[in-house]
């Protein structure tokens, strides 16, 4: 037996057909702020200027002022810049973050422009005392996700290797041209430091 | 004349099945831990994509490495069958305290390493037995029946011996001091890890 009022069903069966096979792709676990691992974490640092200038800086500056601040400044770096993350992660409030970092690349690019040399411990010191501003920032504007481990390894690595860009720009050092251009991106450091300050302040 | 299309009746429960299959969705199985491949490369897998254990085993053969080919040596045996004794002991057990062991490990572990720590043989020795111990013993209270375990385990231990093998050798051999000052610099990156991740487990994730 057939039915003429059927076309009804007949929309419907090709309707619910392509739901069906018209699937989105599943965004399980991606959203805006959250540490959803290894990628997310690598994105994170190099996401804002102000960081990646100050990451640079650091490797800048190691490399003018040579062995053994070139691998001191980028393993303290990172250790220090976690107790900054894991004190956000714990809600410890530090006020002038934001301030902070600015002073951050004002403070490294000009150490780079006049190529200070203090004493290790100083240089470490100065950076280390960054280092917490860069690692509250990025541990404030995270909330929980799916692997935090994988996102803090991504998170280290993508630093470290911005002091590696940094380090090996550095190494034009040896030539007296390479001293030059390093000053000079120095100042450019410090310019874009007082930019960023300027933004903070207003 | 255009002719109008019918439809046989015994299709008509068709567009509600399909609607049925569109609004009751199956549990999504996303991260199947079985590679498909049998249990001892189950095992391997879950190792190199576990970074809470990879990256301790990862931190102790740079360690030993750093010391000596003596000292790689004693960790590249005495980490694998420590970790299937582990194993073994855990098959029984309860599993606890993972993100705690995982902090110290990368603390621990990672903190020697980029301190460059002259760690004696017996020390290492100990290091070695405790981290395959400690972390066989989770990866065995976290597997299923004995006789999958039985096969997943030798592929833990086995990935481990392979690890161990290649970076304490890879460390061993280096001449170059910026190469060895690179590998202390990974080891202040696992103890930063450690850090943010403690961080996160303070905080309950």
């Amino acid at each position: 037996m057939r039915f003429s009022s059927a076309p009804i069903y007949g929309r419907c069966a090709l309707l619910s057909l392509v739901l069906l096979f018209h699937a989105q792709v599943a965004h399980a676990h991606v959203q805006a702020g959250e540490a959803v691992g290894l990628l997310s974490g690598l994105k994170h640092p190099v996401s804002g200027l102000d960081h990646v200038i100050a990451m640079i800086a650091v490797g800048l500056w190691g490399a003018q002022l040579g062995v053994p601040a070139i691998w001191v400044l980028p393993v303290a770096f990172p250790m220090v810049m976690a107790l900054g993350g894991m004190l956000a992660l714990l809600g410890v409030p530090l006020p002038g973050i934001e301030a902070g970092i600015a002073a951050s690349a004002i403070v490294l690019g000009a150490a780079v422009m006049m190529e200070l040399r203090p004493p290790l411990a100083v240089a470490a010191v100065v950076v280390g005392f960054f280092a917490i501003f860069h690692g509250y920032a990025h541990g404030s504007e995270l909330h929980g996700g799916e692997s935090a481990l994988l996102y803090s390894i991504g998170f280290v690595i993508a630093t470290g290797c911005l002091h590696g860009v940094g380090i090996t720009i550095g190494t034009v050092h040896r030539w007296h041209w390479g001293q030059r251009a390093l000053r000079v991106a120095g100042a450019a450091i410090t310019v874009a430091g007082v930019f960023f300050m300027w933004t903070v302040l207003a | 004349m255009k002719r109008r299309m019918t439809i046989p009746t015994r299709w008509f429960p068709v567009p509600a099945i399909l609607l049925a299959a569109i609004l009751l969705p199956a549990q999504a199985q996303a991260h199947l831990n079985p590679t498909g491949l049998g249990p001892v490369y189950d095992g391997v897998g879950h190792f190199l994509l576990t970074p809470e254990d990879f990256i301790p085993v990862l931190a102790l053969a740079l360690l030993a490495g750093q010391r000596g080919a003596a000292y790689g040596r004693r960790a590249l045996f005495v980490l694998p069958v420590a970790w299937l004794l582990g194993g073994i002991a855990g098959l029984t057990g309860t599993m606890a305290g993972s993100t705690a062991l995982a902090c110290t490990s990368f603390l621990l572990l990672g903190g020697l390493l980029a301190a460059d720590v002259k760690v004696s043989l017996r020390v290492l020795t100990g290091l070695a037995a405790l981290v395959g111990l400690s972390h066989g013993y989770l990866n065995g209270a976290a597997l299923g029946p004995p006789e999958y375990a039985a096969l997943v385990l030798p592929g833990l231990a086995g990935a481990v011996f392979v690890l161990v093998a290649i970076a304490a050798a890879s460390v061993v051999r280096l001449r170059q001091q910026w190469a060895r000052i690179a590998v202390r610099v990974v080891g202040s990156w696992i103890v930063a890890s450690g850090l943010l991740f403690l961080g996160w487990a303070a905080r309950g994730g």
